[in-house]
């Protein structure tokens, strides 16, 4: 077998995985060794419960646990799973201007989100491309609580520091707290709300997707948002980080058995089925939010007013239409992978693949990638390569699995 | 890691068993992540491709470490009936949930049968990497070819080793 040697085989896995990492298969010897990685306060409780740890944006995460991929996938959907995200960095943006500083850099319409509400949105560059996706939460209007990815954690925190740095010069009040004192959990699936219910007085029922909520869970105080990577109804709990292997426990517990905890492996193949992006696959610095479908996480005020890095390029595109697009994939044969290219009927490229794989709980091959504007219409039927062979496809519009988010009837 | 390491060399030390007898190969994921079977009988390459020769047919598949390392396998890429294949060259791939890998012929010959069911049951790589889940059958061109291939004892010291250097 080849793919490199078969402990590369596990690296290839996490290289899917990886933000930023865009190298060749390298030798064996240029993985960080088990002393670099950092480590979640989970970590020991996930090797206690059988978990296959590997190397992840510098962190020591479980891709998988006694169950394989594929049947964790399926359970999310069917039960529910608990992920140990607190690889991923929160941080607090405090001040009377937190709001307007972070208008600078991102395209949401932060002014306008209600307290308690919070939203996808991204950091744009200079050029109009992106530098993260993050989900961003206005507390109050003197609070906003954001979470960002691991892989991206030292460069966004940089590019924040720097024009935090600018703004306060210029007089404004803004200060940030990241919150490496507590611990990301994610727990999705149809059994989330009733299984967390029992850990909590506060009604959740009342906890619509995208609201967010500072409350005691389990005898600690958390912060709680309806969101989640999955396309489920669910969580994603900040709790301080001496308390996450009881929570763990305890939620663990309470579903008696049915929500299991589950890995980065599937938790890839589960937003994947769900039609989201992937950073450092489906967005990268040279790509665009209107590019990238995000063109609804653009503020309708941000559109007319602007007043965020790359708004010129952006707006310009709002208006002109973007050269290529996202789309999503069906397709036979092996699944399409990354940087699989795409080609029209007749074999002229016209995209690239970004994110591909099977997909458990449709038992067929889905992806994501982009093609030239014009040539993105949903049934459009195109060929993708594998290992220089084509395989016949097509462009879906849906996503793949149908979202369970909880919204108010 | 240490876990790992530890149920990986144990393993590797016991499993030992005859091909000529229906051997009980390990069913579940849960089982084999530990203990990766190794049979007598049948050749082994450094690229974890194992070689039965009965005759004038080799029959090849990916050993019970490799599918483990693999995972779930969602796809094989099988060359077709009397296409030939050459030691050390690729002849197919795997494409398991979340990486793909090329399959290298151990032996140089004539593919004279496919191991069709792979098609709508690719798991069975999985489930009976040395039975079931065979790929393909091969009219070895170069019998001299098995003698450079690993034996069993050989080559479960070769994966323990592998395994123990990370």
């Amino acid at each position: 077998m080849r793919g490199g040697s078969l402990w590369q085989l596990g690296q290839s896995i996490t290289r899917r995985l990886a933000q930023s990492d865009k190298k060749p298969l390298s030798p064996r010897r240029h993985f960080a060794s088990g002393a670099d990685l950092k480590k979640t306060a989970l970590y020991d409780f996930h090797v206690a419960h059988g978990g296959k740890m590997v190397p992840f944006a510098g962190w020591s995460m479980p891709i998988q646990y006694k169950d394989s991929i594929i049947d964790s996938t399926v359970n999310c959907r069917v039960n529910g799973s608990l992920f140990d995200v607190a690889h991923m960095c929160g941080l607090s943006l405090k001040g009377k201007d937190c709001v307007p500083f972070l208008e600078t850099l991102v395209v949401a319409d932060v002014a306008g989100l209600a307290p308690g509400t919070g939203s996808l949105t991204v950091f744009t560059n200079e050029k109009g491309g992106a530098i993260d996706d993050s989900v961003i939460t206005k507390v109050t209007d003197e609070h906003i609580y954001l979470v960002v990815n691991a892989g991206c954690r030292d460069k966004d925190l940089a590019h924040i520091e720097e024009h935090m740095k600018a703004f306060k010069s210029k007089g404004g009040d803004v200060s940030w707290h990241i919150h490496d004192e507590r611990s990301l959990l994610a727990l999705q699936g149809p059994l989330a709300a009733p299984v967390l219910q029992h850990l909590t007085k506060e009604d959740l029922s009342k906890l619509y997707f995208g609201q967010f909520q500072i409350l005691d869970i389990n005898g600690s105080t958390c912060f709680l948002t309806r969101t989640g990577y999955t396309g489920e109804d669910g969580f994603e709990i900040s709790v301080p980080s001496e308390h996450a292997v009881d929570l763990a426990k305890a939620i663990l517990e309470k579903s008696e058995g049915k929500v299991r905890l589950t890995g980065l492996g599937a938790r890839d193949s589960l937003r994947l089925e769900a039609g989201l992006s992937l950073y450092g696959n489906d967005m990268e610095q040279h790509i665009s939010p209107v590019e990238a479908g995000l063109t609804w996480a653009i503020g309708k005020r941000r559109r007319a007013e602007g007043g965020f890095l790359g708004a010129d390029v952006i707006l310009k595109q709002l208006e002109d239409e973007p050269t290529i697009r996202r789309v999503r994939f069906f397709s036979s044969g092996p699944p399409a992978r990354s940087h699989s290219e795409v080609h029209d009927e007749n074999g002229n490229k016209i995209g690239e693949i970004t994110s591909g794989g099977f997909s458990p709980n449709l038992k067929k091959n889905i992806a994501m990638g982009y093609v030239k504007s014009g040539q993105h219409k949903n049934g459009t039927k195109v060929k993708i390569l594998v290992r220089g062979k084509p395989y016949e496809g097509n462009i879906t519009k849906m996503p793949f699995v149908a979202t369970k988010y909880y919204k108010p009837t | 890691m240490a876990l790992r390491m530890w149920a990986s060399s144990t393993a590797n030390a016991l499993k030992l068993s005859s091909s000529a007898s229906k051997s009980h190969l390990l069913p579940a994921f849960s089982i084999s992540r530990c203990f990766s079977s190794v049979l007598e009988g049948l050749k082994y390459a450094t690229s974890h491709e194992w070689v039965k020769h009965d005759g004038s047919v080799a029959t090849i598949g990916i050993t019970d470490h490799a599918q483990d390392h693999l995972g779930e396998v969602v796809f094989v890429e099988l060359p077709e009936e009397k296409s030939s294949v050459s030691k050390e060259k690729n002849f197919g791939a795997v494409e398991s949930v979340k990486a793909t890998s090329e399959i290298l012929s151990p032996i140089s010959g004539e593919v004279i049968e496919v191991n069709t069911k792979l098609t709508d049951s690719p798991g069975l790589i999985n489930s009976s990497p040395y039975e079931d889940g065979w790929m393909i059958k091969v009219k070895p061109s170069n019998p001299a070819e098995l003698e450079t291939l690993m034996g069993s004892k050989e080559y479960t010291k070769f994966c323990e080793e592998e395994d123990a250097a990370h």
